[in-house]
């Protein structure tokens, strides 16, 4: 790897904009509190990304919002040219978790060079605050 | 085989193909009054005989602005309307809208239905569509990750694709190839000189691996498609192409695809038309094998591939080894597919080109037509649902 090579980077974070609803606030207010979060039906165990108000396994609304563990690259995308940020490469990822399957948290892997992402790398989850102040999960390379 | 009265595609219109921006000052009401028009004369009906309108993408003219039926009677003079309804969803619907003008015509609440797409991209570009939508409690768990737009949300299932199954570049840039080769005699065409594979792989990656030539075109014009009964269609000015099974819908493991990603595999690294291609073919009592020449939606290129697998053309995950072998070309192809060029080469209506070249093929009075089609099929999507797809034949 090369240390001059360009690092993946996130749209500009104060650009970035997220709203709520009764479904997904435990979602975003976890991630204020550095934790990502995914609900898992209380009644059958059945995980479901993004957060919704009914299990679509047994239509149950009670949740348990379980820490996830284990990220690893399922597939990913290498973005560059944005109109508003064209020297900068975004590295878009699906992430899944050793612990929930069905979960695929859709985030931007930050600080690799492009040339060294695969599917299956693990990673770590970090976080960059956004506008108003949420913070927004994104990951990288595990060390 | 299910008992259901026929129907057939009787009449095909389209306005010129522009550039982009460059079909100012009309509107969409132009450009789609227009094709209607278009699609009357070729059908050989009056306009003021139309009495069903049947759209897709919720009526979308290109997602950013709307048609309207009461604006088509009040501009176009058409009497009374009898049935106006639109599928779901976006492009996923364009094969499906024959469906629904089926629908109408099997209930009998119709005559004469007409299905039309116009688009205008001068201030919205369909391209980075998602990245300038308004945020909602939704896409907040996608737009944050600079996924633009469609071909930046597919390079993530592609990427998925090659990784499961060895599908490499060369796949893409075979598919882009030849449906440019199909568009260089081609009229109308946006796209009339060919691409090497030198060009190819020099082409400005966008969302590796898509790079340019595997994105569609950019362009303004309007289809308008008018379906009818077997026994009226039979009466007008070209041989009908009946429509012989249409479907649109698809499961929950799809479900929203690439605005959602929960799709596990195989279905991550698919088109999402698995059950589309079963419902045509269980419909029809045909097989992949029967089918002539297939049209299929060509928003990015390495879709295409994934419909082949989807429709049964190839094995699952064999796309790439099956395009490789120059198993779609017009010339030589087992299978040919997109033999107008697409929307990768000719232009991008939404979809809508797909049809107007079935029924061609039909007809038997395509550009590059194939010797003696008598199945032509037709793809919507994939996008998130409903997708859709369409078999039109010979009449007897």
């Amino acid at each position: 790897m090369s240390t001059t090579a360009i690092r993946s980077t996130t749209r500009p974070p104060a650009s970035i904009r997220i709203m709520t609803e009764s479904a997904t606030e435990p979602y975003w207010q976890a991630a204020r509190e550095h934790r990502l979060v995914a609900p898992r039906c209380q009644a059958c165990g059945t995980f479901r990304f993004p957060p919704t108000p009914f299990c679509p396994a047994c239509r149950s609304q009670a949740v348990d919002w379980v820490e996830l563990e284990g990220p690893t690259i399922f597939s990913f995308s290498i973005v560059r040219g944005l109109p508003d940020q064209p020297d900068d490469v975004l590295v878009p990822v699906v992430v899944e978790f050793d612990n929930a399957p069905n979960v695929h948290v859709v985030s931007n892997l930050v600080d690799a060079a492009p040339d060294d992402v695969a599917i299956g790398l693990p990673l770590r989850v970090d976080f960059v605050t956004i506008a108003d102040g949420w913070e927004l999960p994104v990951f990288q390379l595990a060390d | 085989m299910t008992a259901v009265a026929e129907v057939a595609v009787v009449g095909i219109g389209a306005t010129p193909y522009y550039k982009r921006g460059e079909s100012y000052p009309q509107t969409t009401t132009e450009l789609a009054g227009n094709a209607i028009i278009a699609a009357c004369e070729d059908a050989g009906i009056d306009v003021e005989q139309l009495d069903g309108f049947a759209y897709y993408a919720g009526a979308g003219a290109g997602y950013g602005e709307q048609m309207d039926t009461a604006v088509f009677m009040e501009t176009l003079g058409i009497p009374e309307v009898t049935f106006s309804a639109a599928l779901t969803s976006g492009g996923g619907g364009s094969a499906g809208s024959i469906g629904l003008a089926r629908a109408a015509l099997v209930a009998g609440d119709a005559t004469y239905v007409v299905s039309v797409m116009a688009l205008q991209q001068l201030q919205h570009r369909l391209g980075t569509v998602f990245g300038a939508a308004p945020v909602s409690p939704l896409n907040s768990f996608l737009q944050p990750s600079g996924l633009v737009g469609p071909g930046h949300l597919m390079s993530v299932l592609t990427r998925r694709h090659m990784h499961l199954y060895g599908t490499t570049r060369d796949a893409f840039a075979e598919i882009a190839i030849s449906q440019r080769q199909n568009a260089l005699n081609r009229p109308k065409a946006l796209k009339r000189t060919p691409i090497t594979k030198d060009d190819y792989f020099a082409a400005r990656m966008i969302a590796e691996p898509l790079c340019l030539f595997d994105f569609c075109l950019e362009t303004d014009g309007a289809i308008a498609v008018i379906t009818t009964t077997i026994d009226r269609a039979r009466d007008l000015r070209h041989p009908p192409a009946k429509v012989v099974a249409a479907a649109h819908g698809g499961r929950k493991e799809w479900g929203r695809a690439f605005a959602w990603y929960g799709m596990q595999d195989p279905d991550f690294a698919s088109s999402g038309h698995a059950p589309i291609a079963e419902r045509l073919y269980r419909q029809a009592g045909i097989g992949p094998e029967d089918i002539d020449v297939a049209l299929l939606y060509d928003h990015f290129s390495p879709m295409v591939l994934m419909q082949l697998e989807d429709y049964g053309f190839c094995k699952k995950g064999e796309g790439g080894p099956f395009v490789e072998s120059g198993a779609i070309r017009y010339d030589g192809g087992t299978i040919p597919v997109n033999t107008h060029g697409g929307q990768l080469s000719e232009a991008y209506i939404i979809g809508m080109t797909h049809i107007v070249e079935a029924v061609e093929q039909i007809r038997g009075c395509a550009v590059n037509q194939v010797a003696g089609a008598e199945l032509a099929l037709a793809t919507g999507g994939p996008a998130a649902l409903p997708v859709s797809g369409l078999v039109l034949g010979r009449d007897r």
